[in-house]
């Protein structure tokens, strides 16, 4: 899970409060049940605001990090933007890192269908290689091929579900 | 020059768009899977290739020659001569045996009988069908049955090999047995392969993967 572009990505749509953001975190993908700490997450904006992704829109009177108001710079859409559009690897179990960039995709009106399909395309060039692999042997490589493309193979029928779905979902989810 | 080219085909089954401006370019001696879900178009994109379906507009080239301006016989003497087809089911005869369902295809081109019958018996070692020569496609496994298949559709030394489904009715392991003996062979006949599938570990066994979505060919992804 990459949290500090996910943090970019939830701060997009409008300026936010250290809280606010958290709540939006815990409520998109703290469903497993790991909400995300203030500690990481003030750690986070910390570490994005020095790196010119985000800047402080303003301070309410008093003090402690929760009166700051968080914006993001144009840097910091371009780093969701490629962050968004890049296929993750292939590899096992990374439904949930594809889940989120469904969301955040959907929330933010970017073309999830799009991504889905380039996610698709890595899935399949990923499978191809493994069956060169599988081929070429011997048996233990053979079954190693096998384990990644049944696995892929998974992700395969997940993607296909979602893209089904993704009028549903995006309905259901933006606000 | 490109082997096959599909372009910008459009092709109706009654009030059903099929195709919807589908297009496609098939190189020498490649590999090309057409992935799609079920009623996308991709069989029909492949029928039309093929020189099975006429599209209602567009253009089908095989070898630098048009297809689809040739009328019936025509088209049915090229698919004889430089086409193979594997289809999921029934391309087989029942009630002749393996080696007369391999012959068969070279027997229809006028090949004498006694040759017909030499050639297609020196695929049986090819499709590991040694001693299943006299068998009936009923006495036949699923796997066994498409490696017949297969034989039956390179015999005559077909320039395109059109696979529709080919490993559709059969379990994991024996299509992929039948998948990685297909690619073998048509690598060694120098053959040009479309192969329509759902199923993308079929389709991994290809040099270049494209979908067909609504009719028409929406990705392709060069390897």
């Amino acid at each position: 899970m990459n949290v500090p572009s996910t943090i970019l990505a939830l701060l997009e749509p409008e300026p936010s409060h250290g809280y606010e953001l958290k709540h939006e975190y815990d409520h998109y993908f703290a469903v497993s049940g790991r909400p995300l700490s203030f500690g990481h997450l003030y750690g986070t904006l910390s570490r994005l605001e020095r790196d010119g992704q985000i800047s402080v829109l303003g301070a309410e009177p008093g003090e402690g990090p929760d009166r700051k108001r968080y914006v993001i710079t144009p840097a910091g859409v371009s780093q969701v933007e490629q962050w968004l559009a890049e296929p993750e690897s292939p590899q096992p179990m990374l439904q949930a890192t594809l889940y989120v960039k469904v969301v955040l995709a959907l929330l933010s009106g970017r073309p999830a269908a799009e991504q889905l399909e380039a996610q698709r395309q890595a899935h399949l060039d990923r499978m191809h290689e493994l069956t060169v692999m599988r081929k070429a042997g011997p048996l233990d490589r053979t079954l190693l091929a096998d384990y990644g493309l049944f696995h892929l193979e998974a992700d395969l029928r997940w993607i296909d579900l979602t893209v089904s779905r993704l009028e549903q979902l995006r309905k259901e989810i933006v606000r | 020059m490109s082997l096959l080219v599909a372009d910008t085909l459009t092709k109706s089954f009654g009030s059903t768009p099929a195709l919807r401006g589908a297009s496609l370019t098939v190189e020498r001696g490649e590999i090309v899977a057409v992935m799609g879900p079920s009623g996308s178009g991709k069989s029909t994109l492949l029928h039309c290739l093929a020189g099975i379906f006429t599209p209602e507009s567009g253009e089908v080239w095989f070898d630098g020659a048009r297809v689809d301006t040739r009328g019936d016989r025509e088209r049915t003497a090229l698919r004889r001569t430089a086409f193979g087809f594997v289809f999921q089911f029934g391309q087989l005869v029942p009630e002749l045996s393996a080696v007369d369902n391999i012959a068969l295809p070279l027997l229809l081109d006028g090949v004498r009988r006694r040759t017909a019958y030499a050639r297609a018996g020196e695929w049986f070692a090819r499709l590991g069908l040694d001693g299943l020569e006299g068998r009936r496609m009923g006495e036949l496994s699923g796997g066994q049955a498409q490696r017949v298949a297969v034989g039956r559709a390179l015999v005559t030394k077909p320039a395109v090999l059109f696979a529709d489904e080919p490993t559709g009715a059969l379990d994991s392991l024996t299509g992929e047995n039948v998948m990685d003996l297909l690619v073998e062979t048509v690598r060694a006949e120098g053959a040009t392969v479309l192969i329509v599938t759902h199923d993308a570990r079929v389709a991994a066994h290809a040099d270049r993967r494209v979908t067909v979505s609504d009719g028409k060919v929406v990705t392709g992804v060069r390897v």
